[in-house]
């Protein structure tokens, strides 16, 4: 299937926000993704042909990063981090339970359709170890049966929140945001999590602050 | 005497929706910018100089000193890039950072593009922080629509333009040059140094390369002057910076204090280890410092101290484990996440990390002879130093250091045919009480 206008448009607009035009590439190849799913071999093509550089170029790029998916990704992409910490902290039995649950492997997708599950590298949220990432979003402080529940609710076609963030959106919505194009959510959820506040909340209590500056 | 903890990036974060520019300036955000448009660019980077702050993404680079080596006589175009690809294991303030008050790094990056002559700037952000993209987003419009970017901002004469760009999953793009090369859209490989980005970074031109948390300190430098930031922690290690606190402590989370504040101080706050256990072993700054132990826990945290301990201070991402964890898996863990990163450009770290790697999972499940461990010093020997980037040398931390602590841990998978640990007592939710 080949790319509509309008996707060739946004592809456009992309690489016209840089100084140079293949800087846009990390970017466009988020938009491929939003629009087909996956990387696939036209929207390859297209990228190059709008950067003036050969498919293999762009294709050496799209297997160097791996939120770049060669085969269809579910609605929901769940990634629990096994990186050291959330490992010990639970990651580990989390992901032990959910390929059980939904009997794939790793990077693999339900027969539905509806989620893809793979162990993602530390996501930056130590702090709410251990911690699931749906598209993206933080699903703090898991255990085996909450993760299990998310799952479920989003099969089930439930609203399901990040636990530090806005509802929670399909694969390829999130990865339209990736690509430069904000939707509506950027006013939902919180602005810090409990964990990102216990610093600031000890300073509140004791009277703690910064130095009086100049003036 | 300074107080303990000293909010300054995190002082905003309990503000009602505090990533708005209408929160941000009800609490004098942007104030920074008429400051600093009225001083030369020059007396910009002089006062962060003066400053004393040093890069906050690990290396510890004094910032005003890499501000002064753009040659303002290149008439290429300059660039500022923000390394916002947080992700060096244990490492998590940039994104809350970000999330909550995306227009502190804004208004960091706009003095700081003044201050080295640049018209265009650049925040390279993991992609997989879906939420805090969004935020950094909106900020930045928010920030065009308010004329704080865009042409000649307020009124100074002064033009930058601002793009948020996401990367696409590599924790080799937090290294500078590999990211300069993901946002010229190739892969992420880094680059042969000298030239430094300097003198030819992204586009073969002058570009400055900073951390989230280098840019959002320079407003408040601005605001309350060089003094002021160099108040606070030690002589060489200046200023505040956010600790992160993670793994078996009763609360993990971020603390902003004084550079120098210790464990045993930051432990306190958080209401020690979890109950019922002790500490054991913990990383000062990401997994790429050696570990440390409790004989450290009076080390203060700052550039100097933490070398001479034989580690480094690195993003002062504190992950504490305690005596359930079983230290080989956990670096054999983290030796398994530098293979996955290694972008495979020179020889040492791409085939290094796959024979420590091998060598280490032979360990862990307790085959394999003593004579491994002085094989593991050797690859890690032959990797250090002489791999092209600093990923190669990180991988090796983790396993030189748990040698050095803890080699009758390793002989202990030896004797036991395993691991002599069960790993259900280390997690959260283990029942209070459970032993390894």
């Amino acid at each position: 299937m080949s790319l509509d206008e309008k996707t060739w448009g946004e592809l456009r607009e992309i690489a016209a926000r840089y100084p140079e035009a293949r800087s846009g590439l990390l970017p466009m190849l988020h938009l491929v993704q939003s629009v087909e799913g996956r990387i696939t071999p036209e929207g390859i093509e297209a990228c190059a042909e709008i950067l003036g550089i050969s498919a293999a170029d762009v294709n050496g790029v799209a297997t160097f990063y791996t939120m770049y998916k060669r085969r269809p990704v579910g609605d929901y992409h769940v990634g629990v981090c096994t990186n050291t910490l959330c490992a010990v902290m639970g990651g580990d039995l989390i992901f032990e339970r959910l390929k059980e649950h939904l009997d794939v492997g790793n990077d693999e997708t339900t027969e539905d359709g509806t989620i893809t599950l793979e162990h993602v590298e530390c996501n930056a949220a130590c702090d709410y170890a251990p911690v699931m990432m749906v598209n993206w979003e933080f699903m703090d402080n898991q255990t085996p049966e909450s993760a299990v529940q998310v799952v479920d609710d989003l099969r089930a076609g439930k609203e399901v929140h990040s636990t530090r963030g806005p509802r929670l959106c399909t694969w390829r919505e999130a990865e339209r945001v990736l690509a430069g194009f904000p939707d509506d959510r950027a006013d939902e959820g919180p602005a810090a999590g409990p964990a990102s506040l216990v610093g600031l909340k000890i300073a509140r209590e004791k009277g703690w602050t910064a130095p009086e500056g100049e003036k | 005497m300074t107080d303990t903890l000293t909010p300054v990036l995190t002082d905003n974060w309990d503000a009602e929706r505090a990533w708005t520019l209408a929160s941000y300036e009800e609490r004098g955000g942007y104030s920074a910018l008429d400051k600093a448009f009225a001083m030369a660019p020059d007396d910009v980077i002089n006062a962060v100089k003066e400053s004393g702050l040093r890069g906050r993404g690990g290396a510890g680079f004094p910032t005003g000193m890499k501000w002064g080596f753009i040659p303002q006589d290149n008439p290429r175009p300059k660039y500022l890039v923000v390394n916002a690809d947080e992700s060096e294991p244990g490492t998590c303030k940039d994104i809350p950072l970000m999330m909550a008050s995306p227009h502190t790094l804004v208004e960091g990056v706009i003095v700081s593009s003044y201050a080295i002559r640049a018209n265009t700037a650049f925040i390279y952000v993991r992609g997989e922080v879906l939420h805090v993209i969004r935020r950094l987003q909106r900020a930045v419009q928010e920030a065009y629509l308010a004329g704080h970017l865009g042409k000649n901002i307020h009124g100074s004469g002064y033009d930058l333009d601002l793009v948020v760009h996401a990367g696409a999953g590599a924790y080799i793009c937090g290294e500078e040059t590999a990211l300069l090369e993901g946002l010229e859209g190739r892969r992420g490989q880094p680059r042969l140094r000298p030239p430094f980005p300097a003198v030819a970074g992204l586009y073969a031109s002058p570009t400055v390369i900073n951390n989230v948390e280098s840019i959002a300190s320079v407003p408040s430098i601005i605001n309350h002057g060089a003094t002021w930031f160099a108040s606070m922690g030690t002589e060489k290690s200046k200023g505040y910076g956010i600790f992160s606190l993670s793994g078996h402590v009763q609360n993990p989370g971020q603390y902003e204090a004084p550079l120098g504040i210790t464990l045993r101080q930051l432990l306190d706050l958080a209401g020690g280890i979890r109950e019922g256990h002790e500490l054991k072993f913990w990383t000062p700054g990401g997994s790429s410092t050696p570990l440390l132990t409790p004989e450290h826990l009076d080390v203060p945290l700052d550039f100097e101290s933490v070398g001479a301990a034989g580690s480094m201070l690195g993003t002062r991402a504190l992950q504490i484990f305690d005596e359930t964890t079983c230290v080989v898996r956990a670096v054999l863990r983290w030796t398994e996440f530098y293979k996955h990163e290694s972008c495979g450009k020179c020889t040492p770290c791409r085939e290094g990390t796959w024979w420590l790697t091998q060598t280490m999972a032979r360990l862990e499940k307790g085959q394999g002879s003593e004579d491994d461990l002085e094989l593991l010093l050797d690859q890690c020997d032959n990797i250090l130093g002489r791999a092209f980037c600093a990923l190669g040398d990180g991988a090796t931390s983790p396993i030189s250091s748990s040698i050095q602590h803890f080699r009758d841990e390793y002989l202990a998978h030896l004797t036991h045919g395993g691991c002599p640990f069960d790993p259900a007592a280390s997690t959260a939710f283990a029942p209070v009480g459970a032993e390894a």
